[in-house]
């Protein structure tokens, strides 16, 4: 049995690094897939309609370390030869950001009302230009306290990531906790580092949103 | 074209169904406890002395802002250094109850200011007494308000429950686990399970729906 200390200190820092890592992949690559989900659910395709809901209903309905463990063991199944855990951990996070983040906009996209759609195909604009210039603006202003709540709950939910062995910053807790029998002491630190990363976040969601239904 | 077989499963369809029993207990006794600190939280929240108001809004921050892992694992592993002993269904009945109370307080809490002051006004005008205000003009509107969030809260509750098997409680996803320990079909053992939780969501989507169709039924405007 060691006491906590300095080093302990540095290990969880370094953790934190992976918490980052994993929460900027996740939106790295789940940001455009849930834009062109987004795009697929509010678009006038039947078709690409049904599979963007069936895709967003069936995510939603799974749990998140139900979908780490279909990846981590079925990606080496599917693609028949091994690949480093990071890529199937971001790939996890990769469907379940693009999932909640398309649902998300679409809510953005379906406020904006659909004569503004019209307006624009009247000026001559393109389904591109109509979007980009007309109903992206305002549906990025509808759904930016959403996203920003979204993103509250994806850093907490790296955490999860420890389940299939990565070293973020719970798995960390988790092996200080063991090293040194103080759970108390470990557990709330790393609570704690979460709570200073997250509470601005929830913090500027919340003033987003206040500003958002005053404005209207 | 890689093989798959479902089949070595099948022996442990008990485990399975132990798993979702254990699940659904998890998932339904932290709504009950959750939905009675919600209730408190709000009344709080709404009325209470500023102390109170305080260390309401503190302990939703805090369990708004923290992930629900180290929770659950604060509740399992701390207790025990001081002598207490829960076991890890009881630690995780606990510890999700806290989660969902916290959810649940912000969600009533809006529910009950959705009703504006001057229906409560016009009721006691009309010289009802403030149970009556409360049970005829605030509550059923304020029910029907509050009642997709908190059951897409009760979803994502039943879906949360699966990091209980993170302190070995053994409901659906620690029953995984140890299938996978056995029969080595980690792949077959983990896409069977998201469909049961998948099925599972689907159901209660479904009776939610149902039940809202048939509670809600006045109109909400003229």
């Amino acid at each position: 049995m060691r006491q906590f200390s300095f080093s302990d200190l540095l290990f969880l820092a370094t953790a934190l690094e992976w918490t980052f890592l994993m929460a900027a992949i996740a939106l790295a690559f789940g940001v455009p897939v849930g834009l062109a989900l987004a795009l697929a659910r509010t678009s006038g395709s039947a078709v690409l309609r049904t599979v963007a809901t069936a895709l967003i209903e069936l995510i939603q309905g799974i749990p998140l370390l139900g979908l780490l463990m279909f990846f981590y063991f079925g990606i080496p199944v599917l693609v028949g030869k091994d690949v480093p855990t990071v890529v199937a951990v971001g790939a996890a996070y990769t469907i379940y950001t693009a999932v909640f983040l398309g649902d998300i906009w679409r809510g953005g996209i379906q406020a904006v009302r659909q004569a503004q759609w019209e307006a624009g195909a009247c000026l001559g604009l393109s389904w591109l230009q109509q979007f980009v210039h007309i109903i992206a603006p305002q549906a990025f202003r509808i759904a930016l306290p959403a996203t920003v709540g979204f993103l509250v709950q994806l850093i907490k939910n790296t955490s999860l990531a420890s389940v299939v062995g990565l070293v973020e910053l719970a798995r960390a807790g988790q092996m200080i906790s063991a090293g040194t029998f103080q759970p108390l002491l470990v557990y709330t630190l790393v609570a704690a580092i979460y709570f200073t990363i997250c509470f601005p976040l929830t913090t500027w969601s919340r003033t987003l949103e206040a500003r958002l239904n005053g404005a209207r | 074209m890689p093989n798959f077989n479902f089949r070595p499963l099948w022996r442990y369809s008990d485990q399975f169904i132990d798993g979702v029993l254990t699940t659904l207990l998890l998932t339904v006794s932290a709504t009950m406890i959750g939905l009675i600190i919600g209730i408190i939280g709000a009344i709080v929240l709404r009325g209470g002395p500023k102390p109170a108001r305080i260390a309401v809004r503190t302990y939703i921050e805090i369990i708004r802002n923290t992930p629900a892992l180290l929770q659950i694992f604060i509740i399992f592993f701390v207790p025990p250094t001081i002598g207490l002993k829960f076991s890890p269904i009881q630690a995780s009945i606990v510890a999700l109850s806290i989660y969902f109370g916290a959810y649940a307080s912000e969600i009533l809490r809006s529910g009950l200011n959705s009703i504006p002051a001057s229906q409560i006004e016009a009721g006691l005008c009309l010289g009802l007494t403030r149970w009556q205000v409360l049970s005829r003009i605030v509550l059923p509107p304020a029910i029907r308000n509050i009642y997709p969030s908190i059951t897409s809260q009760f979803v994502l509750l039943l879906l949360g429950t699966s990091i209980a098997s993170q302190v070995s409680a053994d409901e659906l996803f620690h029953a995984a686990g140890f299938i996978d320990s056995r029969t080595y079909r980690s792949f077959e053992v983990y896409a069977l399970t998201c469909g049961i939780y998948f099925t599972l969501v689907v159901l209660f989507k479904i009776a939610f729906a149902l039940v809202g169709r048939a509670a809600f039924r006045w109109p909400t405007r003229r």
